[in-house]
């Protein structure tokens, strides 16, 4: 049915309505941020979207993880005896270091270090949209996720969650424009900040004085000081290091340690002594000091 | 029109929705098509009346939850691009569908062109080439979009 006679108001007025819609909105959500909390409610309500696209890569995976062949499985088994031995051991030493640590601590009397609580999430989608770098989680509130979490992987740190839904959250990425983690040089304690350029790659270090004692090379490690992510976590490696006495600062430039651009699981942390969903009891079991839900 | 010929129409839409957010690898996302917009211009071509700014807008605010970003970017971008198909449909109908091609191509590149500009009035995002290679498979996508789904509204009847 095409009406000869046209009804509703005008394409131009419906036009300027969306159009000074778009304008509030984009000033509400990104001056005033007064959509927090409805964005958590809108990522639950589209998270069935985001379940349902990810589908055939699941199932893409779980054919891939199917069809395998014994002999790949025995050698990846071999590999994974092999690996579990080495870390086993390290961590029969590491629990000793920590022992020493925390009487030293004592000694100096500076608070003890507890355990971190930590669960796997899977990457849901990655966003398609060039100007943000985030990725979707199958975590939510159900599982205690909650904004500015830590996110890293077994490399290094990833990112933070930026908004909680029920079943699935937003984690924005350490080479978003608009993210930035206090670190450190592993090697001399020189306190840098790492932030991202919107490239996957590439992070920056911003007001880093000529006199500072960096090299290509070093690793930055999270200092702990914006209370977001716990101490100690490797950030990026130092690809370049461009002294240009022209300028007023040094230019730096370091790739995340992270594989941001092929995440697959990440590790969320939740900070020592969480109040969210109780103290874990690993403290009596020494070698499973990371407990892994 | 009949709800069942509403139903078809969206499960079209949101089939373009899943098709832009479908996890893709880093190399090939690049050129990923506006699937979300060839869908809403065909719809727009072909049943004015029905599809237009409002519809393209609340596509867009769907898009802008499910992408993360500033909510309201895409939905204006996309409303402002149909909003061009809206007011000239009589005569883009009667074009050749390469003739048509060629404007959707040049109406994706201003959407992405739009988007590119509010990021960059609020984020200082800094413009790279491959920010407008999805226009050229929108290009290549158009024919057959249009094929499919005119396909699919003959069969249905939808009017």
């Amino acid at each position: 049915m095409n009406p000869i006679f046209k009804h509703g108001p005008s394409p131009q007025h419906r036009l300027v309505l969306v159009l000074l819609c778009s304008a509030a909105l984009i000033f509400f959500d990104h001056k005033m941020n007064s959509f927090e909390p409805a964005r958590g409610f809108l990522q639950s309500l589209v998270s069935p979207l985001q379940y349902l696209a990810t589908a055939p890569k699941q199932m893409m995976n779980w054919a891939a993880e199917n069809i395998i062949t014994r002999r790949q499985l025995l050698d990846d088994n071999q590999q994974y005896k092999i690996n579990e031995l080495v870390f086993h051991e390290q961590a029969l030493q590491l629990d000793i270091v920590q022992r020493e640590n925390n009487r030293l601590r004592a000694l100096l009397a500076s608070p003890l270090r507890g355990d971190a609580r930590k669960m796997v999430a899977e990457i849901l989608s990655v966003d398609s949209d060039p100007y943000t770098h985030q990725v979707v989680i199958n975590r939510g509130a159900n599982d205690g996720v909650y904004e500015g979490q830590a996110v890293i992987d077994d490399a290094g740190i990833v990112g933070q969650i930026l908004h909680v839904g029920t079943t699935s959250s937003r984690v924005l990425l350490i080479t978003d424009i608009t993210h930035a983690v206090p670190a450190r040089i592993r090697r001399n304690g020189l306190r840098l900040i790492a932030s991202g350029g919107g490239v996957i790659d590439r992070l920056t270090h911003n007001y880093v004085p000529h006199s500072s004692d960096i090299r290509t090379g070093d690793l930055l490690v999270t200092s702990g000081l914006g209370n977001k992510f716990p101490e100690g976590y490797p950030v990026a490696k130092v690809m370049a290091v461009i002294q240009d006495e022209s300028r007023a600062f040094s230019q730096i430039k370091s790739q995340p340690v992270a594989k941001i651009d092929r995440l697959r699981y990440v590790l969320l942390l939740w900070p020592e002594q969480s109040n969210l969903q109780g103290l874990n009891e690993s403290k009596k079991l020494p070698a499973n000091k990371a407990k892994i839900k | 029109m009949s709800i069942a010929s509403r139903l078809i129409m969206f499960s079209t839409l949101l089939v373009a929705l899943l098709a832009s957010i479908m996890p893709l690898p880093l190399s090939v996302d690049a050129f990923r098509p506006d699937w979300v917009l060839v869908v809403l211009f065909y719809w727009c071509l072909a049943l004015p009346s029905r599809v237009n700014v409002i519809s393209a807008w609340v596509m867009g605010f769907i898009l802008d939850v499910l992408l993360g970003s500033t909510l309201g970017v895409h939905a204006g971008a996309m409303a402002i691009s149909v909003y061009i198909v809206a007011g000239n449909f009589q005569k883009i109908r009667n074009f050749s569908v390469w003739q048509q091609a060629l404007i959707v191509g040049v109406l994706s590149a201003l959407y992405h062109l739009i988007v590119f500009w509010l990021q960059r009035f609020l984020t200082d995002a800094v413009f790279l080439p491959s920010y407008l290679y999805p226009v050229f498979t929108t290009i290549i996508l158009w024919p057959w979009a249009f094929l499919l789904l005119r396909k699919i509204r003959r069969n249905f009847r939808i009017t």
